[in-house]
């Protein structure tokens, strides 16, 4: 898979200048990851590990203090490709309320393209497209406050899918979502990379919607503990509860089993594969 | 004793405008004193709308509530007293923090009862442990601490009025999971220790299942159901046909049950899914 | 309750007025409360309520939100009315007990006055609930646009609005929030003395601005990764374009312009 962001030896610190010194805490030290293009990695870590610093590293709002990180090839340092690395990677926030900049559906979504200066015909046509991609084609002309933090959040993944990146990243987009508005957003997400071959890095505490993606990336401290597919993560049940996180509950459930001496598969995450495990079990018991 | 109790309650949005909606529609209940109660419904279900008649927030457009045998907005200055009396902590509550420090902060509550200094010294200081606050952070300014303290101090600030019912709206939402078990367990602890009762409103089944003696189910404005963890649990196709999100391991032991290989049982927390397994493997 | 306010609502539609060109609208706007003041008998002023009445009913806006634009500011034509009413002492005399007299002359200025003002709140709330916030700062902007010429940051100002008008909801649910929270820890906000009431808007206050300014962070942060760069090079989705439409709409006002101009002098 060809590559398409890149971390490379990555140091960032945050500066106080409040402070006389000012006072500096390292976030990031000496990352060093790969995301491949149309790949879909969930990235984990307990607040304050600094996964969502990382993250804006990818778009260049955070310019690494050492180290590079590189966007389709463009290091990030590089001023001129600015707009460049913003509209191929787009990020997506955790308050909708907070990111939606217009009054009207339509007119927030086209916020992005008007600052790219696009023709005013491709605006609309791109606009319609981006909004029917998210299923909110219906609301274009509705108020944005009177919808629902679901849809909002979906407008919002909108305004970015119409500047046609070729990633997004999503900090924490469900937390503040009820459980029907986080089914509507995995499910935008999941086509997009499905479909549209949208790279997508998501951000989230929620354990279901790791388990979903093709990659697991855990953060703690600033570094890299652990990386690989939901299932060699979540495999590590007790490694992944030292670092503050969890594990969906049918893999709990089959950990513990394993731990009272129950010959059941440790890479099980989602609810089929523990449907099938404990039946197979609990029949052969009969 | 039933310390809330509720009767034909009902509440009507913009009652008269082109805006009208039902919120709340013939509510009928008794919340009874020590229980820990669990209230879930999707958004809209008019949970919400509903707690905050508890404490004469909003008034009612018609039926009752009582709080304590009282009658609520009978007589309107006793309304603060009764208020006093169910402590209610917002979603966020973090977002309601305004003095200079910690101590202050959780002192708003208290000062406001009329209690003297060292009384509010003593709740704050007692508070402030129960929530886990160290207290050299007591003369921080609220808006120096984490995500997490700020939550702790907003919610020590209601439980420093020593309610009678300690209503929390969405005590965990948008921590992380190590977050969400302390400050759900910090409840529980509070719940034990001062024997009061405690209202947690979630949208996560897995938590309410985990806490809450009996679970109040609203759903299109009117209450579903107000019964114990496990019989609303028996339902629990019910409650996922209205758009509730069941715990994963109920949904799975739910296909277990209909394929015929565990008992009927309802399994909704992970320690009772892996005594019943044992249990039927003999291994126990 | 403060969620009810209407003022600066949009309420979309495919009616003429919806579908008129907003710089058109805004400088029909200005025209219209110019007529209204020029108007100065009753007869004149009549013909600018019939195009009040008649350009609302071309927009099909629902008549209660017309009601209920005028809820806000009926206190102050109240208050114009009764000083209009009494302090006015010329014409013949109607009523007179003590200090107290009304004329005819008062209770024509009286009506003329409510009438007037009536009109006026009409008239403009009929802009801003047929075009978009956006439309009216896009075509605010590009009606100020020559002031550019002399360094007036116009495209700055016009999405500061943009930004204002986004988040009155927002601040207004969040304020009703912030309001019950601190009620249910027993915050008084309903008696004691002024400055006891100044202070209780503290409690509600400091926790507005904070999350005032975090938004504005977040959301500054969202516009810098949606490639805002300021207005330089930006293009606009909606183009504004007059129509024919527009000519009707000018050429209607001009006409109850000029009816209102023809009554002064004839009467």
């Amino acid at each position: 898979m060809d590559s398409f962001l890149k971390a490379e030896n990555l140091t960032f610190s945050y500066i106080n200048e409040i402070e006389e010194p000012p006072v500096k805490t390292q976030v990031l030290k000496n990352i060093d990851l790969e995301i491949g293009r149309g790949e879909f990695v969930a990235v984990l870590g307990h607040n304050g590990s600094g996964k969502s610093t990382l993250a804006k590293c990818f778009n260049a709002i955070n310019i690494p203090e050492s180290g590079n990180a590189y966007v389709d090839g463009i290091n990030t340092r590089d001023e001129d490709k600015l707009l460049d690395i913003r509209q191929r990677v787009g990020m997506v926030f955790q308050n909708p309320d907070n990111q939606i900049v217009a009054t009207i559906v339509e007119e927030d979504v086209a916020f992005a393209l008007e600052n790219m200066g696009v023709e005013p015909g491709e605006i609309r046509r791109r606009v319609d497209d981006a909004l029917k991609t998210v299923g909110m084609y219906e609301y274009r002309e509705h108020a944005v406050h009177k919808l629902s933090g679901g849809q909002k959040q979906r407008v919002a993944i909108a305004g970015i899918i119409a500047m046609r990146p070729d990633c997004i990243l999503l900090d924490e987009p469900t937390a503040m979502l009820d459980p029907s508005g986080r089914a509507e957003v995995m499910k935008t997400i999941k086509m997009l990379n499905r479909e549209k071959n949208v790279t997508i890095v998501l951000i989230t505490h929620y354990m279901e919607e790791a388990a979903q993606a093709d990659r697991v990336v855990v953060i703690d401290g600033g570094e890299i503990m652990m990386d690989g597919t939901p299932k060699q993560i979540f495999s590590q049940v007790q490694t992944i509860r030292n670092l503050g996180l969890d594990v969906p509950q049918v893999t709990e459930l089959c950990f513990e089993l394993r731990q009272h001496g129950v010959e059941i598969s440790q890479d099980i995450i989602t609810e089929d594969e523990c449907v099938e495990a404990l039946s197979k079990l609990l029949q052969t018991q009969r | 004793m039933a310390v809330i109790k509720t009767e034909n309650l009902t509440y009507i949005y913009g009652e008269g405008t082109p805006f009208e909606k039902k919120a709340v529609d013939d509510v009928s209940l008794e919340i009874y004193e020590g229980e820990m109660v669990g209230v879930i419904g999707h958004t809209g279900s008019g949970k919400s709308t509903l707690i905050q008649h508890f404490n004469g927030l909003l008034k009612p457009s018609a039926g009752s509530v009582y709080i304590d045998g009282e009658k609520l907005w009978e007589d309107k200055a006793r309304l603060r007293e009764i208020r006093f009396k169910v402590g209610l902590v917002f979603q966020y509550p973090e977002y309601q923090l305004f003095e200079e420090t910690c101590y202050k902060d959780i002192a708003f509550g208290p000062k406001n009862m009329g209690l003297d200094e060292a009384e509010t010294d003593r709740r704050i200081r007692e508070t402030a442990q129960m929530v886990g606050l160290k207290s050299e952070l007591l003369d921080k300014s609220p808006f120096e601490l984490s995500g997490g303290q700020k939550r702790r101090v907003a919610i020590a600030g209601v439980m420093a009025m020593k309610p009678k019912v300690l209503i929390l709206d969405e005590p965990a939402s948008g921590l992380d999971p190590k977050g969400r078990e302390q400050i759900l367990s910090l409840l529980k602890e509070y719940h034990q220790a001062t024997k009061s009762t405690v209202m947690i409103v979630s949208h996560s089944m897995e938590d309410v299942a985990r806490y809450a003696d009996r679970i109040l189910v609203m759903n299109k404005s009117k209450l579903f159901c107000l019964d114990t963890t496990e019989k609303v649990f028996h339902r629990s196709e019910e409650l996922s046909s209205m758009g509730l999100s069941v715990p994963q391991i109920t949904r799975v032991f739910n296909r277990l049950k209909i394929m015929g290989v565990i008992p009927e049982r309802d399994v909704y927390t992970t320690p009772y899914a892996l005594k019943l397994v044992l249990g039927e493997l003999g291994k126990e | 309750m403060i969620k009810d306010i209407t003022i600066g609502q949009y309420f979309p539609g495919i009616s003429p007025v919806h579908r008129m060109d907003p710089r058109v609208k805004i400088i029909l706007t200005a025209v219209f409360i110019v007529m209204l003041f020029v108007a100065d008998s009753i007869w004149g002023l009549i013909v600018g309520a019939a195009f009040t009445l008649v350009s609302f009913m071309i927009s099909r806006i629902p008549l209660k939100l017309m009601f209920k634009s005028l809820k806000p500011i009926l206190p102050i034509i109240i208050f114009t009315g009764v000083l209009n009413l009494f302090f006015i002492k010329s014409g013949d005399v109607y009523f007179h007990w003590k200090i107290f007299t009304i004329t005819s002359e008062g209770v024509r200025t009286a009506i003329f006055m409510a009438v007037r003002i009536i009109c006026l709140i009409i008239g403009t709330s009929l802009l801003t609930y047929t075009t978009s916030p956006i439309d009216l700062t896009d075509a605010i902007e590009r009606l100020l646009s020559p002031l550019k010429k002399i360094k007036v940051p116009v495209h700055e100002l016009a999405m500061m609005m943009t930004i204002a008008l986004r988040f009155i909801p927002t601040l207004i649910e969040e304020t009703d929030k912030i309001m019950s929270a601190q009620k249910a820890r027993g915050a008084d906000m309903e008696t004691g003395s002024l400055m006891k009431r100044a202070k209780a808007l503290i409690p509600i206050l400091v926790p507005l601005f904070v999350s005032s300014f975090r938004r504005a962070e977040e959301l500054a942060l969202a516009m810098e990764c949606r490639c805002y760069h300021g207005g330089e090079g930006r293009t606009r989705m909606k183009q504004l374009r007059m129509t024919v439409l527009d000519g009707y709409a000018c050429f209607y006002t001009a006409a109850f312009f000029a009816c209102v101009i023809a009554v002064n002098i004839l009467i």
